[in-house]
């Protein structure tokens, strides 16, 4: 491992949970359903962080607990399978209903697995339930992802056969452009998980390879590895260098002939790195801390530092899985401050004290420090946006280089009239 | 266990937090587990805050609740005392919070701590955002003031006459988060003083803990906003013996109201002519183009203040007829059913929006006033909104001064909800000159991609639906012949409905089953009287 510092710290935290990713979950599954087990916390928490009011019905919804389903838990297995009872009849499109466990249903310890079993049997297949956590005592925002993931592998049928797996929601397009460069150099086999249907799943066995496109499906993994898949160790497709260094790393597990892979990439390389230029000019040299949030801090920082000439003040990241961050770990300079954890006063005089030129932070603190004259970027566009692969490269640059650009534009001098 | 697919009110704490953030000096300890963090996005993102809340998170996880989580709130309320150095201290728990029962209200108390601490029990399984800011105000009030109630002597409402000094008054209610607070206080001051009033404080807007304990001090309380005041200006009646005024200033009526109860309630000499005002919606109201606004049917759904109140405008200051009238908030059902009475309509209670959705189906209005939720309704619908009431969008932040109250306030509403009705005006000549050779296609209307022909369409889909329900329903089945439907053609589409709607209800009256020609001519005559 490189010289990178890692140290921790906890106290108080300002992140979103897992429930947060159903946000972008139903998107890419628009067959699902996620019933969130909880409070009207939980309610009120999806559709602030998604500010949601554009649906007609959305493909999510909240079961509140009422004080007389804490009263008697036996109640309020009835009545949760009154009100999925009631969901299936008025949504008859759902094919896959994930239900979502919160805080307050931990702490009761509503049963949740129990509950879909039992669902499953009274529904004979007619609609799958599915039971994973997205409480904050367990997960930060982006883990609300792995767990849904890893709900999803027991129903992967079994195959034996040699196939790329994807790993991680993409975004449409991208998925479509990754898979069609796969093909190009031969990997012929390529598929998706999650997929664009929840009945559509791929398959899984000894002869797959899995490819993660995100920094955070630990579990998920974990589970694919148990059902005879391979993972292949990578950085992340962030940035022309962490997107080539991914699919060089699937191509060498395919054995693909490197001559094949350097000419389909190549001029990939050229356009995107002539692409990243002007945003270069614009970041190299500045300042970056990152606070964190979406667990892809260390990927975007490594991207920054290498491909854009950022300079690092420090990388917060809510959790650190060592084992699925050292190819991006070894990428990072030496004496990288990479802090793991969080005590949100203590990193925001950090933050005033290193005066950088960029923060990279949620949405509860993002105004308060343009207030204070620092410019920011919200962590959560930074989940929801297309940023993956190396023709993406440019757009994830530009994304740090528009706040930097703004702040310029709104410091200028006055035009002065000739 | 309630579905909910969107909520229109959040969980008490966040109502509590709306007191914290609005005042200064108070700060605000929340034992709630990773993730509650996400509230103080309202009030960065939606109310644009340049600071955060004063709220400190105890954001405790799972590996905590193994060990003492007393002690992790402990740490937390020493740390936030002091870095913020509070003057007055809120310690509560979130929905989570309250399942562990670690009550780390009574934990802060035996601290040792030198500042006043305010135990907050806001019972998230069963309360909602506006409960939980109104009781916060309540416990902060009366936790700073309880022990002056003996010491205080009898109070005089009327006492500035012989003090000579102007009378004074406290303005309860306005805070962060609720609708136009921020300008509606400015225009109420400037109101009071223009009549001779002044302002003893404002709170929980701006105010500090210093501030509440004057409290007393002033003659008389306005509770500006019931939702969030009532309980303390009702506590202050009881212990200290000050009366407070009920009327809600929204409106050239109400707001004259509000001046008669104020002075009365001062004991100042009240004109016994009508009040002079200053607002331009009457004068508006009673110009000539503002005909077309005759008897238009409106659709009103908010919180109880902000849609009693619409109610109120809609029918006696615009001349507009309210074809519904309802509210998310249970505290305020009642009042909101006691105006509906009124109006002779059944108020409609629900936190579920496809309810107020169907109802609004159901109604068929020309007009919606709504939160953001049914403006996303109306758009569906093809029907013109104005929004006049919380939960807040970004949009409801305006840069411009934009109050609801007051003078200022009937002008503002007069534009908020005229404007999107000429706009609606528009949509109709669109649709009427489409024929023309002038008329260009593809004209983009303020509804967007809806708006326009599509939007006329789709608004006549729903008229023809309403109209089949209609008959469904009645079993006296009424045949437009088609000599009928062809002079019904005639009649500009933007009264076309209405104009159904009255023959046929003419025809069930004088009992005739064919509609023709001549039954729509005699029901014209017959509805004119």
């Amino acid at each position: 491992m490189s010289g990178v510092s890692l140290l921790k710290e906890t106290g108080p935290r300002e992140v979103f949970c897992g429930l947060t990713s159903i946000v972008w979950l139903h998107r890419r599954m628009p067959d699902a359903f996620f019933l969130v087990v909880g409070s009207r916390t939980c309610a009120h928490l999806i559709q602030s962080a998604a500010g949601v009011m554009i649906f007609a019905e959305p493909r999510f919804g909240t079961a509140i607990l009422e004080e007389r389903d804490l009263a008697g838990l036996a109640d309020a297995h009835e009545e949760l399978d009154r009100v999925v009872n009631d969901l299936l009849a008025r949504r008859p499109e759902i094919r896959t209903l994930f239900l979502v466990g919160s805080c307050p249903s931990e702490v009761i310890k509503l049963d949740l697995a129990r509950v879909a079993e039992r669902l499953n049997g009274a529904l004979k297949g007619r609609v799958r339930v599915l039971n994973y956590s997205g409480s904050g005592i367990e997960t930060t925002f982006t883990q609300g992802e792995d767990g849904a993931l890893k709900a999803l592998i027991p129903l992967m049928p079994p195959t034996k056969e040699t196939q790329l797996l994807l790993v991680g929601t993409l975004a449409n397009a991208v998925e479509d452009r990754l898979t069609n460069l796969f093909k190009r150099i031969g990997i012929q086999k390529v598929f998706s998980f999650p997929p664009r249907q929840s009945t559509d799943l791929p398959a899984i066995g000894p002869g797959t390879k899995v490819l993660l496109t995100q920094p955070y499906l630990t579990e998920t993994a974990r589970a694919l590895k148990d059902r005879g898949a391979e993972i292949i160790q990578a950085p992340f497709p962030l940035g022309v260098e962490g997107s080539q260094l991914w699919m060089e790393a699937a191509a060498r597990s395919f054995k693909v002939k490197d001559s094949l892979v350097k000419e389909t990439l190549e001029p990939l390389i050229l356009r995107a790195n002539k692409a990243l230029i002007p945003y270069k000019n614009q970041l190299a040299g500045k300042r970056i801390f990152l606070l964190p949030e979406s667990q892809i801090e260390i990927p975007l920082a490594r991207f920054l530092q290498r491909e854009c000439g950022m300079e690092l003040v420090e990388v917060g990241t809510p959790y650190l899985n060592r084992e699925m961050m050292q190819a991006e770990l070894e990428l990072l300079p030496n004496n990288t401050q990479i802090m793991e954890g969080q005590h949100v006063e203590k990193q925001l005089d950090r933050v005033r004290q290193q005066q950088p030129d960029l923060v990279v932070c949620g949405m509860g603190l993002a105004n308060p420090l343009e207030a204070e004259g620092i410019s920011t970027k919200w962590s959560i566009e930074l989940v929801f946006s297309p940023i993956h692969g190396i023709d993406q490269a440019a757009d994830l640059a530009e994304l740090f280089s528009r706040p930097l650009h703004r702040h310029d534009l709104l410091n200028q001098k006055q035009l002065v009239h000739v | 266990m309630e579905l909910t697919l969107w909520t229109y009110e959040g969980p008490p704490h966040v109502g509590a937090m709306r007191i914290a953030a609005s005042m200064k000096g108070v700060h605000y300890v929340l034992h709630a587990p990773q993730g509650d963090t996400y509230a103080d996005l309202l009030f960065t993102m939606i109310e644009r805050r340049g600071e955060r809340p004063p709220v400190t998170y105890t954001t405790f996880q799972a590996r905590d609740l193994g060990g003492d989580t007393a002690e992790l709130v402990k740490r937390h309320i020493k740390e936030a005392v002091e870095r913020f150095e509070p003057k007055a201290l809120l310690v509560g728990e979130s929905c989570t919070a309250e399942l562990i029962q670690d009550q780390p209200g009574s934990l802060a108390q035996g601290m040792g701590l030198n500042l006043p601490i305010v135990n907050l029990e806001l019972p998230a399984y069963s309360k909602k955002e506006n409960w939980g800011a109104s009781e916060t105000l309540y416990q902060l009030v009366r936790g700073l003031l309880k022990e002056k109630i003996a010491s205080e002597t009898k109070h005089l409402p009327s006492a500035w006459k012989t003090e000579g000094r102007r009378p004074r008054v406290n303005i309860l209610g306005p805070s962060l988060l609720g609708f136009r607070c921020r300008d509606d206080v400015l225009e109420i001051q400037k109101l009071l003083g223009e009549n001779g009033i002044d302002i003893n404080i404002v709170a929980p807007l701006g105010a500090t803990p210093a501030d509440l304990i004057r409290v007393p001090n002033a003659d008389i309380n306005i509770c500006l906003y019931p939702e969030i005041a009532e309980s303390t200006c009702n506590w202050l009646e009881r212990n200290f013996g000050i009366p407070f005024s009920r009327t809600v200033p929204i409106g050239v009526n109400a707001t004259q109201n509000f001046l008669k109860e104020v002075r009365e309630l001062l004991g100042m000499p009240v004109p016994n002519h009508e009040e002079e005002h200053l607002s331009r919606l009457t004068w508006y109201s009673k110009s000539v183009d503002s005909n077309y606004l005759t008897g238009k049917r409106v659709f009103i759904f908010g919180d109880g203040t902000h849609a009693i109140a619409a109610a109120k405008i809609a029918k006696e200051e615009l001349g507009f007829e309210v074809v519904g009238l309802g509210t998310y908030s249970r505290e305020m059902a009642r009042p909101v059913r006691t105006a509906a009475k009124e109006l002779g309509i059944e108020a409609l209670i629900t936190n579920n929006y496809l309810e107020v959705e169907a109802a609004m189906t159901e109604a068929a209005p020309e007009l919606v006033l709504g939160t953001q939720m049914e403006r996303h309704s109306a758009k569906r619908l093809g029907i013109p909104c104005a929004v006049i009431s919380t939960p807040m969008h970004v949009q409801d932040v305006p840069a411009r001064y934009s109050p609801q109250m007051g003078w200022e306030g009937a002008n503002v509403i007069f534009d908020d909800w005229v404007h999107p009705l000429m706009m609606g005006l528009e949509e109709h000549l669109i649709g009427m000159f489409r024929h023309d050779f002038e008329f260009v296609d593809g004209h983009q209307s303020h509804l967007g991609h809806q708006g326009g022909l599509s939007n006329h369409e789709q608004k006549q889909s729903i008229e023809e639906s309403q109209h089949n329900n209609d008959s469904d329903t009645s079993s006296d089945s009424l045949i437009w012949t088609s000599e009928g439907k062809a002079e019904l053609a005639k009649v500009p589409f933007f009264v076309r409905g209405k104009v159904r709607r009255n023959t046929e209800k003419y025809a069930r009256q004088a009992g005739c089953r064919n509609i023709d020609s001549e039954t729509l001519l005699d029901a014209k005559a017959h509805f004119r009287k």
